[in-house]
């Protein structure tokens, strides 16, 4: 710094407005790393509280391979989450096959056809659906869904794969189709009208010109919704049935990785083994859902770098 | 050293409880912690005995028999309230801590088995239970059973559960499943892999009131006019009971667990009038209104 600019700086007065000024960085500074020291912290602290599990009773093989979760058994106690890691996963794979038609349909929809006030309304009934609490999904699968499911398929239980994925599939789609909508959105209008000009149909644009340009951001709004699949824990804990299975076909109840610490860490004595093996669930579910953001970003940066 | 996190927790609960209940006067404290089952009957004492025994406070909290058990063994409460018994390792941590849990029987729960009321069964015996419910159980379609259920198209046994740490699962186990261990057919005596395990008492009864095909198991003071309870018998042939406060308080019904409460070493002082009077007429009245079986046969008015 030269001594003008200092001498500038003494002249500088610090009045009410220059301390507000302050203030307000620092707040926004706070805001800013408090997401970091959050996720820290949340992560340190599952894995403090699951960690003596993993010095302990852990064993790597049974604990990913094994389909029998028995945490409370007397004699033997086990602690096999390959039965729920199979539930969370086609759970979500059924919601992700009901959603992303359904989103992507929405996205191409608002996005590209509908205009003015109609556009506008179907937003917001969109962002009203994103609002219903999960618990109200959940109920919603066990009380409307359930008997439906009996009557039309004649299976022997409607708390199912099919009941779970199509009711975190009508939840995931309104993120989904926000997310896609912009996606859509951030296409230049040059791409369109270029398309145009060269004697493409509307649906030869979409399809040639505008999906192919938002690929990125469509492939981050299906991510978006596995990860809120896997997230998922009251509607899952409804609807699936919550039963110890590796389903054979989406008529068999399962049970969710989410749901299993739900239902049974409330009545867990902290401390115990049984506790800390729900937290090494935690801490299983963190991984996964990193991995999957990753991977996320991964595709999306290499595709940009082509 | 991966006890002292969790351990502080419990005792800044514990302490918040202690400082909330002890600033009113200074009374002599019960600590009372425990089972969900029972935590509605352990209030409604706590309440009545206020009125006994003004000078005496009972601070009630529920939380699950684990949890109830727990605090016993880290000696941060006076009476565990306790739907199941407890287990060896349980036992053997709080010796090595130095307590010594004492039982007391204070009442009992009947548990119902539930079938939809389309199903024509009315009676099974514990080991048909134990076919149905177990691991390798030869019971998987109504036909094993021999009857056809009518809105069941599939035949296939839904069978409804509770969640692992429940004390009605840890019970049921324990009377139905165990007993076929021993001549086994149920291997381990564990449960069938795939049951639903439901997240309360009501949610069972609620699931099979709407589905056909299904089985499960309950405190009898959930039923319903839409679902059936089935007459138990012990063994095959023999007379079948019907659940009902006079059939657990006669022990006659089979599947009635006791309700427990656990002190440390035999109770004396406060704690024991306070129990005393939990097993008079009165204290058992007080549960049997509450919809569960007292220890012996009385009426109340």
């Amino acid at each position: 710094m030269t001594t003008q600019s200092n001498q500038l700086a003494s002249f500088d007065q610090r009045d009410k407005e220059w301390y507000i000024d302050k203030a307000i960085q620092i707040i926004v500074f706070m805001s800013g790393i408090s997401a970091i020291l959050f996720v820290v912290g949340i992560f340190a602290f599952v894995t403090m509280e699951g960690f003596g599990f993993l010095l302990k009773d852990f064993s790597i093989s049974e604990f990913l391979l094994s389909p029998w979760w028995e945490p409370t058994d007397e004699d033997e106690p086990t602690y096999g989450i390959l039965a729920l890691v199979a539930g969370t996963a086609s759970v979500t794979g059924l919601a992700m096959l009901v959603a992303v038609p359904f989103s992507l349909g929405a996205a191409i929809y608002i996005g590209e056809f509908a205009s003015g006030k109609k556009r506008e309304y179907l937003k917001i009934l969109i962002e009203l659906l994103a609002a219903i609490p999960s618990v109200v999904w959940g109920f919603i699968g066990l009380t409307i869904m359930n008997p439906l499911i009996i009557a039309v398929f004649d299976v022997p239980v409607g708390l199912n794969v099919l009941n779970a994925g199509i009711i975190l599939g009508l939840m995931a789609a309104p993120i989904m189709t926000s997310i896609a909508e912009d996606a859509l959105k951030a296409v230049p209008d040059r791409y369109r009208e270029a398309a145009e000009a060269l004697g493409a149909t509307r649906w030869q644009v979409i399809y040639k010109t505008v999906l192919p340009a938002a690929k990125n951001g469509l492939l981050g709004a299906v991510l978006l919704g596995v990860g809120r699949g896997f997230g998922e824990t009251m509607a899952v804990l409804m609807a699936t049935g919550h039963a110890i299975n590796i389903p054979g076909s989406v008529f068999d109840p399962v049970r969710a990785l989410t749901a299993t610490i739900a239902a049974e860490l409330g009545e867990t004595a902290v401390g115990s083994t049984h506790y800390e093996a729900l937290f090494t669930i935690g801490i299983f579910l963190f991984l996964i859902t990193f991995i999957i953001n990753l991977t996320a970003d991964l595709i999306v940066r290499g595709i940009r770098k082509q | 050293m991966q006890l002292a996190q969790p351990l502080k927790i419990a005792t800044f609960a514990i302490a918040l409880c202690v400082s909330s209940t002890v600033s009113a006067a200074d009374r002599f404290v019960i600590q009372n912690k425990g089972s969900d089952t029972l935590v509605n009957v352990a209030q409604a004492w706590a309440e009545h005995y206020r009125d006994v025994k003004p000078a005496v406070a009972i601070a009630v909290s529920g939380g699950g028999s684990g949890t109830g058990i727990a605090a016993m063994i880290n000696g941060t409460v006076d009476i565990a309230n306790a739907s199941r018994a407890m287990k060896k390792r349980e036992l053997a941590n709080a010796k090595k801590r130095g307590q010594d849990p004492q039982k007391l029987t204070v009442g009992y729960d009947a548990l119902a088995v539930f079938l939809h009321k389309n199903n024509p069964i009315n009676e099974l015996s514990i080991d048909q239970l134990a076919q149905v419910f177990g691991r390798g159980g030869k019971a998987t379609k109504w036909a094993d059973l021999d009857v056809k259920v009518p809105g069941c198209g599939s035949d296939k046994i839904v069978v409804v559960s509770r969640q692992n740490n429940s004390g009605t699962y840890v019970y049921f186990k324990k009377a139905v499943l165990k007993p076929a261990a021993k001549n086994g057919t149920i291997a381990k005596g564990k449960y069938r892999q795939g049951t639903l395990d439901m997240h309360g008492s009501k949610d069972v009864v609620d699931l099979v009131e709407k589905t056909p095909c299904a089985i499960g198991y309950s405190g009898m003071a959930y039923a319903n006019e839409h679902v059936k309870m089935v007459c138990i018998t012990t063994k095959t042939g023999e007379q079948c009971i019907t659940p009902s406060v006079a059939t657990a308080s006669d022990r006659s019904y089979p599947i009635a667990r006791p309700l427990l409460m656990y002190t440390n070493g035999q109770p004396q002082g406060e704690i024991k009038n306070y129990l005393d009077w939990i097993l008079s007429e009165k204290g058992q009245c007080i549960l049997k209104k509450k919809g569960y079986a007292p220890i012996k046969n009385i009426s109340c008015s």
